[in-house]
């Protein structure tokens, strides 16, 4: 079957069009299709998780009930959602008790879990479907002597028994790919480290402690942006730099890219089209570095 | 005497209520090395939050103390702490249990009843406006697809999930 049924999620529709627009047009550049279902939902997050588990999990098959009716693997752009969607995945495919309690939840709503499909975050397709040297080649403007800071976020690598993306302490596949558009991902102190993004809301003077902590250490380290895979990493990281501003009076000015949009500035795609106006804090210092300006 | 055994009997049944509560099954692994502690990126900035001292005072049946306080509702979900557990304890999982328990027993946050709210309305934890429908079409991004709400709200009401929030009400 070709084709991933795209899990849109909420944040990204609802704040990050920049997010949504990249990773359409990288993806479709490198002959992966998305396939927009209807009737999807929130994935049942942390939030939703912590009311009720059973809860998230059913909400969270039902939506893997879509993709399996339509015989198509789910692609997600989202971390959290990832993390959601997958973790229930592999809870649900690998204990038989839990299946049934959810799926005679899920009956209620005429649906049934089969466990016949796969939950993939983008990232994970770019490596397997197309793949780190097949990207590459595809490159027309390499993002050369660009700094990049990746911040992969929490949700992509943990918990790894059930999400079983990557290395969880010393993760590559995203440094691979950000090599692979001629960037350079460089280490910097506690990259691995909770941006504090799902604080937000309940305890605002925490979560900006830990995202302020994510900035000094990204420009300690000589960074020209950071680059995110999740839009509540994005969001933390991003509008969060206003925030710090008027709490600590201090500016750091770093951009805060989706992985997609650097990898759509290296395949050609030109940065009005990408709608960077949804940034807060600017990206022309990063075009300007790779001569995109 | 009695009063110690009352202590016990009080102990018992709170891990008990904890171990058979989904996410909640490995709490009694803990042998409180403190590896959690200081793997934790909320500990390092907070005294308020500690994942060893939550999971103590659980097992020591100090019910109200835990369903009650901040506590549990601090913790960032990161998992840094269950990754590295040597006893596999499942600790963002069993902090997800106590939340659930404290849920159910209607010691709810307001943000935590508005993504409720959200959920049960909308069928969407963040709202789309109609500013970001409109935009999409100019940005060349497709229309929306329909949300599923109709469907969510039979499994909202098959779990109960639906009702949880009047305990709050019902305080």
């Amino acid at each position: 079957m070709s084709g991933y049924a795209l899990f849109l999620g909420c944040t990204i529709p609802a704040r990050q069009p920049n997010y949504e627009l990249s990773a359409r047009k990288a993806l479709a550049k490198l002959g992966i299709e998305l396939v927009d279902l209807a009737n999807m939902t929130c994935c049942a997050p942390p939030p939703v998780q912590s009311i009720d588990l059973e809860t998230s999990l059913s909400i969270a098959a039902y939506n893997i009930c879509l993709a399996e009716e339509a015989d198509l693997n789910m692609i997600t752009l989202c971390t959290g959602c990832f993390e959601s969607l997958a973790m229930t995945n592999t809870m649900l495919k690998e204990n038989g008790k839990l299946r049934e309690d959810v799926n005679r939840i899920l009956s209620k709503a005429g649906k049934e879990f089969q466990g016949s499909k796969e939950v993939k975050h983008y990232l994970q397709v770019l490596k397997d479907d197309v793949g780190v040297a097949s990207i590459k080649q595809s490159i027309s403007k390499p993002l050369s002597n660009l700094k990049v800071a990746s911040f992969s976020g929490c949700h992509l690598l943990r918990p790894s028994e059930l999400l079983k993306f990557d290395d969880p302490e010393r993760p590559w596949i995203f440094d691979d790919l950000i090599e692979a558009l001629g960037a350079k991902s460089i280490e910097y102190r506690n990259k691995l480290k909770c941006c504090g993004g799902l604080l937000r809301g309940y305890a605002d003077d925490l979560a900006l402690k830990l995202a302020r902590e994510k900035l000094v250490n990204t420009t300690k380290a000589g960074a020209d942006c950071i680059s995110t895979l999740c839009p509540f990493c994005f969001l933390t990281l991003d509008m969060g730099q206003l925030m710090i501003k008027s709490k600590f009076q201090e500016e750091y000015n770093m951009p805060v890219l989706h992985y997609s949009e650097l990898l759509s500035l290296a395949l050609g795609i030109d940065a009005k089209e990408l709608a960077p106006e949804f940034h807060k804090i600017k990206i022309y210092r990063v075009l300007n570095k790779v001569g995109l300006s | 005497m009695n009063h110690e055994k009352e202590q016990k009997t009080t102990n018992l049944a709170f891990s008990g209520t904890i171990t058979s509560q989904l996410g909640g099954e490995t709490i009694t692994s803990c042998y409180q090395c403190g590896t959690c502690a200081s793997s934790c990126p909320v500990a390092k900035i907070t005294d308020k939050f500690n994942p060893r001292e939550i999971i103590k005072l659980s097992l020591l049946g100090a019910k109200e103390e835990v369903l009650s306080g901040d506590s549990i509702w601090l913790c960032c979900s990161c998992y840094n702490c269950q990754e590295r557990c040597p006893q596999k304890v499942e600790i963002a999982d069993v902090i997800y249990a106590l939340r659930n328990i404290a849920f159910e027993k209607g010691y709810i946050p307001n943000l935590y009843s508005e993504f409720a709210s959200s959920v049960t309305n909308d069928g969407r934890i963040a709202k789309i406006s109609k500013f970001m429908e409109q935009k999409r079409s100019t940005i060349g991004l497709p229309p929306l697809q329909p949300t599923g709400v109709e469907a969510l709200r039979k499994i909202l009401s098959a779990t109960g999930f639906d009702k949880l929030q009047q305990k709050k009400e019902g305080m």
